[in-house]
């Protein structure tokens, strides 16, 4: 019982992972590509998250530390380029 | 209208020593554990590109007064000189020696002389990508 729901969740995080990525590829605008890579990176999370408790180990978790953060960075970067038109700034201004 | 990034600069305070720590736990579980010099120098990269993304890169320079190039040059050294100490000692280029040492508060600690070689490509990890990250970030 336990690893049919576990399945289940699994194949739903896949079609939700495909679905971001159509949103990615034909978004009308720039904003949806970015809320759509941050909810990929998000799901790409709980997918590992699932793959541990289907697998029953505790291997990955660096994994999903890994992905965590460099999804964050992403959108941070993404975010701040689409508000600012630059991603470093040069000066405290 | 001016806008501000207070929210994301009281954030990155927080969770660059949170990457910080999560990159030298990787440098340290490379041993016998997914990890290694590579890829904790990939995570405190990271970490210093959040600090470069919140703030600015005049203010980081003041805080962290390092010249990448050099910091190379160092790993470099740090890596090449690790693997011809064992070439001194009658063994071959890169031969690795290791030892259980009793420290207390740790207990048995197993040192090799892997742990030198992997500080120099954390080194050089670290500052070949800062370098291409400000190299391509400065010229706006």
């Amino acid at each position: 019982m336990f690893t049919i729901v576990v399945d289940i969740a699994l194949i739903a995080m896949a079609v939700s992972l495909v679905l971001c990525t159509y949103r990615v590829i034909a978004g009308p605008t720039v904003p949806d590509r970015i809320v759509a890579l941050d909810a990929f990176g998000l799901n790409m999370v709980g997918f590992v998250g699932l793959l541990m408790i289907s697998l029953d180990t505790a291997a990955f978790s660096e994994v999903i530390l890994m992905i965590a953060i460099l999804a964050f960075l992403g959108s941070v970067a993404l975010a701040k380029y689409w508000e600012r038109g630059l991603v470093i700034d040069r000066n405290p201004d | 209208m001016k806008t501000n990034n207070l929210l994301l600069q009281s954030v990155t305070q927080v969770v660059t020593f949170l990457i910080f720590a999560f990159s030298i736990y990787l440098f340290f579980a490379g041993h016998n554990n997914p990890g290694g010099g590579f890829i904790g120098g990939l995570m405190t990269a990271s970490a210093l590109l959040l600090l470069y993304l919140a703030f600015d890169i005049q203010s980081i320079k003041k805080a962290l007064a390092f010249n990448y190039v050099n910091i190379i040059a160092i790993g470099l050294i740090i890596s090449l000189a690790t693997g011809m100490v064992s070439m001194f000692l009658g063994g071959p280029f890169l031969n690795q020696y290791d030892q259980y040492v009793h420290v207390p508060l740790f207990g048995e600690v197993h040192l090799t002389t892997a742990v030198p070689f992997d500080l120099g490509i954390y080194l050089v990890v670290v500052a070949i990508a800062l370098v291409i990250i400000l190299a391509i970030g400065e010229d706006a």
